[in-house]
């Protein structure tokens, strides 16, 4: 089963990330912001990280460069979740190493289908 | 019949309850009449059980029961017809319905004398009569309704609080 | 895919509220011109939060209007805008429509949006006012996909020239071709000409081309969209065929290329994704589609249906049922087989323990339902501030006891009132600026707001350093209301205890603020409704205090089980000061109806239950029975009963639910044997023997003088 770690302080989206991609049969490890999922993804291994981009403590963006910079994250995909008005900040995620994103508001439906073009 | 009995033919009745143009009834007796209500929204048959007395309230409430956990309050239908009072007895049964006021769901207990049959009653079985707006009950009658050479009273109770 | 987003209001709601008392508690901090970014960032991300949520569960009314908030903020976070006093009122007004609009959603209503548009439109009249840079150019880009999305198949042309590094950011050339194998009949070309030699070749990078040929019902943004993550880096062509070519036109384009693999992608298309049926329906949707048919119209109060509890309580709760889980197993043991009396220590033992056990999860049981009361203190620095900018006084708050925890469902219902005497402090208690100076006090008065537990209550006091009740204004008034005479002869307290009667709180003393049509008495009421009380200390020039007095939770209560004929009631333990046999020599008679006994210094009326509830009691021989003193507002009273049987913890039913509220009785519970008793309302049945508080008043006075008589 593959292994996605989905971040976000809002117990909300965080929750219908999570039980939706269970649905489609993911194994979904949840945190509430960047120190929390970079502590988690240090001592596991994960094959997608889906993470907010305004978060306390750490922001998306910061997780996201420090996770590329650990080896066995070198070649994991990963996407932040962003509202429209955070054009600026997908450059921002693309030049901390994010594979892509995913525009908020979304749907259960659009979050299993982004997801197809990064992991299989 | 017993209650047992009356409760699975219940549950049965109300599954099978499809054809909307029929309606089933539960009719019970009282002081020689038969009496029909709604099958749907009786819940369950019970024996008569001694209640607990709510002060000051209306001689036909006979007081509240625990009815799993839930405090329901029962209502002699005689007094609230204003027939005359019997001794309960063996086959003194409560039956347990969801009424509706003012919006909200309220279950409650009707002690009658005895718990007839269950009847499917179609519309063009309904008969009004100049009788019942005479009748001092004539609030909580919806029609009469002839069945098997009977003539059935059918109720709505959910005023009788 | 079906699910049911529903599911996950209750929590959006829940942080939503919980992000706007953030959001309302950091504004209240915020000085334009000096405030640390944190603070503006907090604000920012609560409201992001918001309208994220709101815009993933179709809230769009909230969606839209926290957009324009968050605009704002974002320029004030950025630096492109400066923060000024009309913002930080306009974002609190703002915190207030949304929190109105959630409540309306809450309850499954149509949120009103006058207000948000009003407020909208002045957002952006502050947004179209030039900023340092511009801002409107953070909406999406309209995406050029009307061509072509006809009903007919389209021939698309796609060149893809990877960019090398696409891997090291976790995209997966092969999964982007997969999605658009997806789209159609896909036939693909990979041209390896530029991979170099082994010796040379960089493991980490992407050295690919590919030359597609889609045969699909699509629009040429769908394309794009797959590519939309790194059209930067990569070089992509895509051009509508005019007509089909070959797989071998392909390949032939591609001539001149080393090698040609050419793979049906379309077999590959296994995923997890589609192997997953739409589930079944969690079953209380199920049953929810099936009842909403006759379901009859509720109205639905706003008292929320879920709570957030620290995993230490859990925690507890665990250990809790694993003793329970060990005591059970004792217990079986010991019954195992046929019973030896030698054991019957170790059952009783078993007993205590299993008794023990039960006790201590029910208190764990309840501690899950206890918050910190800070979470209802916390909308008061908002309330004080906007009220003593109206009021013209200087006023500063103190919050004491914010971690005192009590009952959610008592939070909410606590709120109000509170809300009704801070604001009755404010307006009557606390003076003005200058007042305040003649009287020899500092400009600024001070309400304190102060929770604390006492034995197995919450008390919570409003003190506030104002000037004290006007007892002879109280007095002027409650004569011409007719609530005493001026022969009654109160003394000052219980003249101002008069301010929580009925009918005290007239048109005329209705102000703008603490007023609303609302008086002191339906904050009495509701308190008790609690089974709470409230009290009242005032010091003519120093200030006041209001003390409200609430049981730590309304599911359970100690309660004393009395009996009068054959009837079982429970009187609540902390209403009950002493019980005792009555003394034929102490009783007195006043006017031939009232009977009253002296008991030490005091007179207390007695009430005999049997005779307000009509029931048959075993002797109406005041020496046969027994009185129970209980204490109602600060008065007290006898209640006569046959006899004291035991006193035991019940469980509080509700009797309204399915009957009516009764007169004298405030709940009921289901005793060990299963039967039904209900729980006095000691204040109710006050009322219901005709006693008020300015009779019993009149009680003592004629006391008193039948005694000095005597003297």
């Amino acid at each position: 089963m593959k292994k996605i770690l989905a971040v976000d302080d809002s117990a909300s989206m965080r929750q219908m990330v999570s039980f939706t991609l269970k649905k489609a049969g993911f194994d979904v490890t949840e945190a509430k912001d960047g120190v929390e999922a970079l502590e988690i993804a240090k001592q596991s291994e994960f094959d997608l990280v889906i993470s907010d981009v305004n978060m306390p403590n750490m922001d998306g963006i910061t997780l996201i460069s420090n996770l590329r910079g650990l080896s066995s994250y070198k070649f994991v995909p990963m996407l932040m979740l962003t509202t429209e008005s955070g054009l600026e900040k997908k450059s921002a995620g693309k030049a901390a190493g994010a594979t892509g994103w995913i525009v908020k508001p979304f749907n259960p439906d659009q979050l299993i289908a982004t997801i197809g073009k990064v992991l299989r | 019949m017993n209650i047992e009995s009356l409760n699975a033919q219940l549950a049965e009745n109300q599954d099978l309850i499809q054809d909307t143009s029929i309606k089933q009834y539960l009719t019970f007796l009282m002081a020689g009449e038969e009496y029909g209500i709604d099958i749907l929204t009786v819940q369950e048959i019970r024996g008569w059980e001694q209640t607990t007395a709510i002060p000051n309230a209306p001689g036909y409430v006979k007081g509240v029961m625990n009815l799993r956990g839930t405090v329901v309050p029962v209502i002699d239908l005689r007094e609230k017809f204003a027939l005359e009072a019997v001794e309960y007895s063996a086959v003194t049964v409560v039956i347990v319905l969801k009424i509706e006021q003012a919006g909200m769901d309220k279950i409650i207990g009707i002690v009658v004398d005895a718990v007839s049959d269950v009847y499917g009653i179609e519309a063009s079985q309904f008969k009004t009569s100049p009788s019942l707006e005479q009748n001092q009950n004539s609030q909580f009658i919806t029609g009469l309704a002839q069945v098997e050479n009977k003539t059935l009273i059918l109720l709505n109770l959910d005023q009788v609080l | 895919m079906s699910i049911d987003l529903s599911q996950f209001f209750e929590v959006f709601y829940e942080e939503s509220f919980e992000g706007l008392d953030i959001m309302e508690a950091e504004l209240l901090d915020l000085q334009p011109g000096n405030f640390d970014n944190e603070t503006i960032n907090t604000i920012f991300r609560a409201a992001h939060s918001i309208k994220g949520g709101s815009g993933t569960f179709g809230f769009t009314s909230v969606a839209d209007f926290t957009h324009v908030l968050e605009t704002l903020l974002d320029q004030i976070r950025d630096g492109r805008r400066a923060l000024t006093q009309i913002h930080i009122d306009l974002l609190l007004q703002s915190v207030d429509c949304l929190r109105d609009m959630l409540t309306a959603l809450q309850s499954g209503e149509e949120p009103e949006t006058q207000q948000a548009d009003e407020l909208k439109s002045q957002f952006n009249q502050i947004l179209s006012e030039s900023s340092d840079a511009e801002f409107q150019g953070n909406e999406a880009a309209d995406s050029p996909d009307s061509e072509s999305a006809g009903e007919t198949e389209t021939y698309w042309k796609i060149s893809f020239i990877p960019g090398r590094d696409i891997l090291k950011t976790g995209n997966e050339p092969l999964f982007l071709i997969q999605e658009l194998a997806e789209l159609g009949v896909l036939t693909q070309v990979l041209d390896v000409s530029t991979v170099p030699d082994l010796t040379n070749i960089e493991a980490e990078d992407c050295y690919f081309k590919w030359q597609f040929e889609l045969q699909a019902n699509c629009a040429q943004a769908q394309i794009e969209e797959i590519f939309e993550w790194i059209e930067d880096e990569c070089e992509i062509h895509i051009e509508q065929a005019a007509q089909t070519n070959t797989s071998e036109d392909l390949v032939a384009q591609a001539e001149g290329t080393s090698q040609v693999k050419q793979a049906d992608v379309d077999a590959e298309r296994t995923s997890q994704i589609e192997e997953t049926k739409p589930e079944n329906i969690p079953p209380e949707n199920k049953a929810k589609a099936a009842s909403s048919g006759n379901k009859p119209k509720q109205t639905k109060t706003t008292e929320s249906g879920s709570i957030r509890v620290g995993i230490e309580k859990v925690d507890s709760l665990i250990n809790m049922v694993g003793e329970l889980v060990i005591t059970q197993a004792m217990l079986t043991q010991l019954s195992d087989g046929d019973f030896d009396p030698a054991k019957l220590t170790s059952l009783k033992e078993g007993i205590a323990q299993l008794a023990h056990n039960t006790r201590d999860l029910q208190e764990s049981v309840m501690r899950i339902r206890m918050l910190p009361i800070g979470s209802v203190f916390s909308r008061f620095p908002r309330l004080v501030r906007d009220t003593s900018k109206k009021l013209n006084k200087k006023i500063e708050l103190k919050l004491l006891g914010e971690q005192t925890e009590l009952d959610k469902t008592l939070m909410e219902k606590i709120s109000d009132p509170l809300v009704h005497l801070v604001r009755n402090a404010m307006d009557h208690g606390l003076e003005t600026p200058d007042e305040r100076l003649q009287a020899g006090k500092s400009e600024t008065g001070s309400i304190t707001l102060n929770a604390y537990h006492q034995g197995g209550n919450i008390v919570i006091e409003i003190i506030d350093d104002g000037r004290g009740l006007n007892t002879e204004k109280i007095k002027a008034k409650a004569i011409a209301n007719g609530l005493m005479s001026e022969a009654d002869g109160l003394t000052d307290d219980q003249i101002n205890l008069l301010i929580f009667e009925p009918g005290f709180s007239t048109a005329d003393q209705v102000s703008d603020l603490s007023g609303r049509g609302v008086g002191m008495d339906v904050v009495r009421r509701n308190i008790q409704a609690l089974n709470g009380s409230v009290e009242l200390e005032s010091n003519k020039g120093e200030g006041s205090v209001v003390t409200i007095r609430l049981p730590l939770t309304l599911a359970i209560l100690d309660g004393q089980l009395i009996q009068v004929g054959q009837h079982v009631y429970i009187i609540p333990l902390v209403n009950i000061i002493e019980s005792l046999q009555i003394n034929s020599a102490q009783l007195s008679n006043l006017g031939g109806e009232l009977e009253v006994l002296r008991l030490r210094e005091e007179y207390i009326p007695i009430i005999r239950l049997y005779d307000v509830f009509n029931h048959q009691p075993k002797t109406n021989q005041l020496s046969e029975g027994l009185l129970v003193v209980v204490e109602s507002d600060n008065e007290k009273v006898g209640i006569f009963v046959d006899e004291l049987l035991s006193q035991q913890q019940v469980v509080i039913k509700s009797l309204e639910a399915n009957y009516f509220k009764v007169d004298g009785i405030s709940g009921a519970t289901i005793l060990g044997d299963g039967t039904v008793s209900l729980i006095l309302d000691v204040a109710g049945i006050v009322r219901l023997a005709g006693l008020t508080g300015k009779q019993q008043a009149m009680i003592a006075n004629q006391m008193n003088e039948i005694e000095q008589l005597e003297a």
